[in-house]
């Protein structure tokens, strides 16, 4: 078992003609993904690799029957991307563009509470169900076959954890990064609520950074709603109010909301061991399993 | 991130769309100063345009009752350093004769992922201090970014603040205008503290703060051509020029890596282990060789470094790539400034380590050692 993507999943890639998308797209194929189809406006009748490219997400639906995207058009085109793909009720769209204005993201946003599609990102690596599928740009050689499921808010972050999982031979069901803009579709919460209802999932790894009120929403979550153990980490407790640190949502703000011990305290309090080094996060899932 | 307009910036910006603001002019000098206030009359407001919250309690802003003040403010003001910025220009304001004083804003509330207009009667002073002590004396509205804000709903939050009735309607509209500038112009907020109410019940803008969203400037050219270079300090606008993102603190181990979320937990780390960080620096996804040199001199080029701790974990980086950016960088010094540790992981990292010259830089298999390892060092070098 696994969270929203498994060997099941008929992948689009929108932008596939780009140098990101055909880049990306081989390396999925070359992971195990189920790529169906691209889309690229105007390039229609084409191929990348042999997999037939379309001018629209509806005919690669209608045609090769996919059930999910994954969105590498730059971010100027990125929202009416996802809004394309939103129209063709698909099961699943992720978004790995960077730098989506957020009045875009707060319409797709709208649209998106009117639809069953789940969202994930924009801004981020992907999700990964080890042995399966991958969905985004997460290298995939390190990752293994498991029980632990993993939600992150960093790319590289996740990497780091993900190998302290697998050097001590734990394997992952699912990994998701959902993401560092202010505006994403799937949320901790999203997640960690999928991660419950996965039997073959025994233990999470949440991973947060400063910014916003997330961690501690999904903290809540966890003390009301999950039986199976998480350990968290939280990025950036060194970060100076008033400074972006990176990613467009990680900044402490002026009067203090977003910081590391906010959120480091509402894990504590809902029973969720912080790790002070992601080495440690590892110690507490061995703990668990 | 946004792109900050200042204040005299963003009231062209209301003006043109019907939003009252007092006459102004900008001014670079004292003279400058002095032809405006003759023009305007007193009392006038001479008010420091740099990028700074709380310019008033900091000295940016005076008024001016007659000639003396008005050239003594200019004095003052120009040239003055305010939290690191040099003042280079005033706006030379008419000052207004008012009887209320109301905070307006609008924002992105991004737990909901939905803009919020925010009114209160209690403007003009810190509204952080009243949002945390007295939250109810600002009344909130969401707006669906589809159908933007209904001048019911305007109407709604005008009332519920508790706007004086003469002025309520009027307020709603300043109101609607203002979500209009700020959904047109891909503002991340828009803020009035204070819209004054004069004594003939007429609105103004005395001031006015608006953040513009600078991944949407690509379809903005006119607010991009407003862009103006600020920084705190001269690294961060070599980091401008380079394009990196990085914040400069004040320790002396200096940090480099790649992906926001790696990177602060560098930081983090840095601390753990007992050193204090320099800088954050995030040389972002996919970089090439010369991308890497370049992070390496400009984390160089920061005299409190005493040491330089580089952790790459790649996904669409590449380690070739950043090995080859390494070497590249410290093969032009003849004497390696400070002791670099390196730790490479992910995509091509064994690449990455048989090109790497470990003559110039010191090696490590794990975040935490690396760490270790540059702090050390940075204590050994500071003593």
């Amino acid at each position: 078992m696994s969270i929203f993507v498994d060997d099941d999943t008929r992948v689009v890639v929108q932008g596939i003609t780009g140098g990101e998308g055909k880049f990306h797209t081989r390396q999925m194929v070359e992971y195990g993904t189920n790529v169906v189809a691209g889309t690229s406006p105007g390039k229609g009748g084409q191929d990348v690799d042999g997999i037939p490219v379309y001018d629209t997400v509806e005919e690669a639906v209608d045609e090769e029957d996919a059930n999910a995207s994954v969105v590498f058009v730059p971010p100027a085109f990125a929202g009416d991307a996802i809004f394309e793909a939103l129209d063709t009720d698909l099961d699943l769209v992720v978004a790995i563009t960077e730098g989506v204005p957020t009045q875009d993201m707060a319409k797709v946003n709208k649209r998106l509470s009117e639809t069953d599609t789940r969202l994930i990102g924009p801004n981020c690596p992907g999700i990964i169900t080890p042995g399966e599928s991958k969905l985004g740009i997460l290298p995939g050689n390190i990752f293994e076959e498991g029980n632990v499921g993993l939600v992150s808010r960093s790319g590289t972050l996740t990497y780091q954890v993900v190998s302290n999982l697998t050097e001590r031979g734990i394997g992952q069901t699912t990994a998701i990064g959902i993401g560092g803009d202010p505006i994403i579709g799937t949320s901790f919460v999203d997640a960690l609520e999928a991660f419950e209802n996965d039997p073959d999932t025994h233990a999470v790894v949440m991973c947060g950074e400063i910014g916003g009120e997330d961690e501690e929403q999904a903290a809540k979550f966890i003390a009301e709603n999950m039986d199976t153990p998480v350990a968290g980490f939280i990025a950036g407790r060194t970060a100076p109010p008033g400074k972006r640190m990176g990613h467009a949502g990680a900044i402490v703000s002026g009067s203090g909301t977003g910081t590391a011990e906010s959120k480091i305290s509402a894990l504590n309090d809902a029973g969720v061991p912080v790790g002070d080094t992601p080495n440690e996060v590892a110690d507490h899932i061995e703990d668990f399993l | 991130m946004v792109m900050k307009l200042h204040e005299y910036q963003a009231k062209d910006i209301f003006a043109e769309a019907g939003i009252p603001v007092p006459e102004s002019r900008l001014a670079s000098s004292v003279e400058e100063v002095m032809e405006a206030v003759e023009e305007i009359g007193y009392p006038a407001a001479i008010k420091a345009q740099v990028h700074v919250g709380g310019r008033g309690k900091a000295g940016g802003i005076k008024i001016a009752m007659d000639e003396d003040e008005a050239r003594q403010a200019a004095e003052d003001i120009l040239g003055m350093d305010l939290k690191g910025y040099t003042v280079d220009r005033v706006l030379v304001e008419a000052g207004v004769d008012f009887e209320n004083e109301l905070y307006v804003g609008i924002t992105m509330d991004r737990s909901e992922g939905k803009p919020v207009a925010m009114v209160s009667t209690e403007g003009g002073v810190n509204i952080e201090e009243v949002a945390e002590e007295n939250p109810d004396a600002i009344a909130r509205e969401h707006i669906d970014p589809a159908f933007g804000l209904h001048p019911y709903q305007a109407r709604k939050v005008v009332f519920e603040a508790g706007i004086p009735r003469d002025v309520a309607f009027d307020v709603a509209s300043f109101l609607t205008t203002l979500y209009d500038l700020y959904e047109s112009n891909d503002a991340s907020d828009i803020e009035i503290n204070p819209v004054m109410i004069t004594s003939d019940r007429d609105i103004v803008a005395a001031d006015a703060v608006m953040n513009i969203d600078d991944d949407a400037l690509f379809r903005h050219d006119d607010l991009a051509a407003m862009e103006e270079d600020a920084y705190e300090n001269d690294l961060e606008a070599k980091a401008g020029e380079y394009g990196f993102d990085y914040v400069r603190l004040s320790g002396n181990v200096g940090i480099i890596g790649n992906g926001a979320g790696l990177v602060m937990t560098t930081l983090d780390l840095v601390d753990y282990f007992g050193g204090e960080p320099a800088n954050f620096l995030d040389i972002g996804g996919g970089a090439k060789a010369e991308r890497v040199a370049n992070a390496l001199d400009m984390v160089f080029s920061d005299e409190n470094v005493d040491s330089v701790v580089f952790n790459i974990f790649g996904g669409i980086t590449r380690g070739d790539e950043v090995a080859k950016g390494i070497n590249e960088a410290l093969e032009s010094f003849d004497e390696i400034p400070k002791p670099v540790v390196v730790r490479l992981a992910g995509t091509n990292a064994e690449e990455g380590m048989e090109i790497l010259n470990t003559d110039l830089v010191q090696v490590e298999g794990t975040l935490e050692d690396a760490v270790q390892r540059a702090v050390k060092n940075a204590q050994e070098v500071s003593q």
